[in-house]
């Protein structure tokens, strides 16, 4: 019996303003990433709250990236700035509870990354195929 | 052993009730048990002959019962402020939880408060307790009087205290402490030494005890949302119970990061969790974290202060080299 | 009666588990105790009595009842009941055996709840005599002996032996069944510990508490009593009273998404919390006072009204170890009981 090959599911938060533009760039240049990445569309990194990030894992996510506007380059001047105090905070947190560190990421892609984009998707969905599902922030409930 | 007295406290409430400066006031009464203390208000003075005590199991905080007891109460309320509850009252002022003028806060010094489950798990059958110099002379059902040394029952937050410093006031009563060099992160950092494995297992074995009373949120004097989002049906992520292991960490991670920076470090999560959950360890991590990532930072240390989760400047560190941190220290 | 050495305890329970799941209080890392299942190298915990109660037993925090599958306008129904197997409870204390009883007159009243019924009916209950009894136990005052406990067997543990009487057909046949480890035994060591530990609940310090101002029909005389104004002005409004309470028996019914499905599930309320028995119009108990009038006058009033005066408290104690804030049931009869 073959094994069925793992796919995992990410989910990508991305701020309308950079990181939206950055993912359409990629596809406007035919960039290849992998379809397991669904695409959120915040209106600025600053609106994910640590539970979207949570509830992402308790839905079956198997990582969670968040991408944003360069600090300094944000639409809303510095809602960025509070998105990486936050996320570092929450992503410390996480670790502290015994949470795999790969399985969540914080990246800044411009509108005009669209290399950047496809490129941080391919390794970010490769370190989550390393290693493996995700069994520690899992709802049982949702996977049945 | 507390160096104030009941009978200081008493004089000085029912002075201040006397001449009017008070209508009511914030206390602790007595139980059935001498260590089984309940915060309540008083407002006369029978009441407070009656049942006014202050004795090493007057843990509880008082400052979150000024957020409802302020809007309630006509006049002002007397509040005794112990130096960690006056970190809490600063916090509140600085969130605007309630109005500073209807609050005669008194500031009293602390010797540390002792532990109920420590003595429990020490003593059996528990019917009086009387306070000495050299320790606690606990009458019990079976042994006889047995005699507890305070340091052996202290509170885990007492031991590791940050502060004898009352930060808040508008008197005094006995000499003001200063803040403390103390080795409250120890734990926070053991834990941090250990594996991926073993802390995930640590803490599935702690969470897992979790009830969701909700008694860590709703003596939290961080915790002064007029709805939780844990409590409103609206939310999706409404729970009475925690169902699956994903719902007890997500409601520890969410309490937790949602005190973040506001987080006084009061200890009274972990001090009414009835099944003993070392909650002040993730409040603790958060601390930690922002003072080596952010710079030192104290919430309720004065009025105002801004926290570092709503602050930021533009060199910070990222997200991913959160993890770096302790490695380049090393 | 029959008599097992205590050396052969272990023995016991591994002879019980062979057919049976055994559930018995044990340890926590944190010096509390809980029921778990029996496994090889399981210890049988000394506590007095565990945090939660064992009417998690069989009436869990949390309880799937079934769950829908939707395919286009098609929904499916699925039961996702388990048959329940025979289980032992061991260790029961007798506050607790008889907080099966107010429970069982909720569950099994009609109409009877099945998943209730099931795990009832395929209990064998253990009790276990107290001897050295807790200032937080006031048992006495609900009429139960904690030397005689009620259940399917009633144990008495001494320094050497345990010695086992079955009061059920249910009893007797377990009894039967670990029949080849006991012997027989005459009363004498288990009646000498009744006496002592009889003597020892006289002189506990809630001996005296008495039930005489509440019970069926004093609604309206204690509706308006200020003690409840009083009292009420500190509680932190937190479910910990509820759920480690042996009796409590409130719970919510509750659908959960979970992307491709709902399940339906139940799980514990508390009376104490804003969103109880919240309706349409919106909540019928608005204020804290209220919530913990409710919660008091359910126990000593409303419950004895409609169940011959059954008090719906077995003065186990929890609520007074375990309140954030130390009020609790004793502090609130004697307030209007009148202190003697």
């Amino acid at each position: 019996m073959q094994m069925k090959e793992y796919k995992p599911l990410i989910v990508a938060f991305c701020c309308n303003w950079c990181s939206y533009a950055g993912a359409d760039l990629a596809g406007n240049n035919r960039l290849n990433y992998p379809a397991d990445v669904k695409i959120i569309r915040v209106p600025c990194s600053c609106r994910v709250n640590p539970m979207f990030i949570l509830r992402a894992f308790q839905r079956g996510a198997d990582g969670v990236i968040l991408c944003g506007c360069h600090p300094g380059d944000c639409h809303y001047t510095s809602g960025n700035y509070y998105t990486r105090r936050r996320m570092a905070m929450l992503f410390s947190m996480l670790d502290y509870l015994g949470i795999e560190r790969e399985r969540t990421r914080v990246e800044w892609v411009s509108a005009a990354e669209g290399a950047k984009f496809a490129a941080t998707m391919n390794d970010f969905v490769e370190k989550v195929t390393a290693l493996g599902e995700n069994k520690r922030l899992e709802d049982l409930r949702c996977k049945r | 052993m507390q160096k104030i007295t009941r009978d200081q406290l008493i004089t000085k409430a029912v002075e201040l009730l006397s001449n009017g400066t008070v209508s009511a006031v914030l206390g602790w009464k007595k139980g059935e048990f001498d260590y089984d203390i309940t915060p309540a208000v008083f407002t006369t003075e029978e009441e407070i002959n009656n049942g006014f005590v202050y004795n090493d199991f007057c843990g509880a905080n008082f400052s979150k019962y000024l957020v409802a007891k302020t809007k309630k109460l006509e006049g002002k309320i007397l509040v005794f402020l112990k130096p960690c509850d006056s970190y809490s009252f600063n916090q509140l002022l600085t969130e605007h939880r309630f109005d500073r003028e209807k609050v005669y806060a008194v500031g009293i010094g602390c010797e540390g408060m002792a532990d109920v489950v420590k003595l429990k798990n020490k003593v059996d059958g528990i019917v009086s307790i009387d306070y000495n110099d050299d320790g606690m002379y606990v009458d019990t059902l079976y042994d006889g009087t047995v005699k507890v040394d305070y340091a052996e029952v202290m509170a885990e937050r007492c031991i590791n205290c940050k502060s004898k410093k009352c930060v808040a006031y508008d008197e005094l009563l006995g000499e003001d402490g200063e803040v403390i060099d103390s080795a409250r992160f120890d734990e926070v950092a053991s834990l941090e030494a250990m594996t991926p494995d073993e802390r995930f297992a640590f803490w599935q074995g702690e969470l897992s005890r979790c009830i969701r009373c909700n008694a860590c949120r709703d003596a939290c004097p961080a915790c002064t949302c007029e709805k939780c989002v844990f409590d409103n049906p609206g939310s999706g992520v409404e729970n009475k119970a925690p169902v699956t292991s994903f719902e007890e960490q997500m409601f520890h991670i969410i309490r937790a990061f949602h005190v973040a920076g506001r987080c006084t470090d009061c200890g009274e999560c972990s001090r009414v969790c009835p099944q003993n959950i070392p909650l002040h360890l993730l409040n603790r991590k958060f601390i930690k974290d922002m003072n080596e990532c952010y710079g030192e930072y104290q919430a309720g240390a004065e009025v105002g202060s801004r926290a570092p989760l709503v602050d930021y400047t533009e060199g910070d560190l990222e997200p991913g080299e959160v993890f770096e941190r302790g490695e380049n220290d090393a | 009666m029959r008599k097992l050495s205590l050396d052969n305890l272990n023995k016991f329970f591994a002879a019980v588990a062979e057919s049976k799941t055994i559930y018995l209080p044990v340890d926590q890392k944190d010096g509390s105790a809980k029921y778990a299942k029996w496994a090889e190298g399981t210890e049988w915990s000394n506590a007095l009595n565990t945090v939660r109660s064992p009417k998690d037993l069989f009436f869990p925090q949390t309880e799937d009842l079934m769950e829908f599958k939707t395919e286009g306008k098609n929904i499916e129904i699925i039961d996702i009941r388990k048959e329940s197997e025979d289980f032992v409870i061991f260790g029961v204390r007798a506050c607790d055996v008889k907080s099966f009883e107010v429970l069982d007159r909720v569950f099994l009243s009609e109409p009877v709840d099945s998943f209730y019924a099931s795990r009832r009916e395929h209990a064998i209950i253990v009790a276990l005599a107290c001897t050295r009894p807790s200032e937080t136990c006031f048992c006495t005052t609900f009429g139960i002996d904690a030397t005689e406990p009620a259940g399917d067997v009633s144990a008495w543990k001494t320094d050497s032996a345990l010695y086992l009487k079955a009061n059920t057909e249910k009893g007797e046949a377990f009894l039967k069944s670990i029949e080849a480890l006991t012997e027989d035994a005459d009363t004498a060591e288990v009646d000498a510990q009744k006496t002592k530990t009889a003597e020892i609940m006289k002189k506990l310090p809630l001996a005296d508490l008495t039930t005489d101002a509440f019970g069926g029909g004093k609604t309206e005389e204690l509706w308006n009593n200020p003690v409840w104004d009083e009292m009420s002005q500190t509680c932190l409004g937190c479910g910990t009273c509820t759920f480690v309470c042996p009796t409590c028996q409130c719970y919510d019914i509750k659908d959960f998404n979970t992307g491709n499905g709902v399940i339906r599930y139940r799980c514990w309320d508390s009376c104490m919390y804003s969103e109880f028995t919240r309706m349409a119009h919106g909540n019928n108990r608005l204020s804290q006072k209220e919530r913990f009038r409710q919660r008091f006058m359910h126990k000593l009033v409303y419950y004895p009204e409609n169940n011959e005066g059954l008090f719906s408290c077995v003065g186990c104690g929890r609520c007074l170890a375990k309140c954030p804030i130390s009020m609790n049931i004793v502090k609130v009869m004697k307030k209007i009981g009148g202190d003697k």
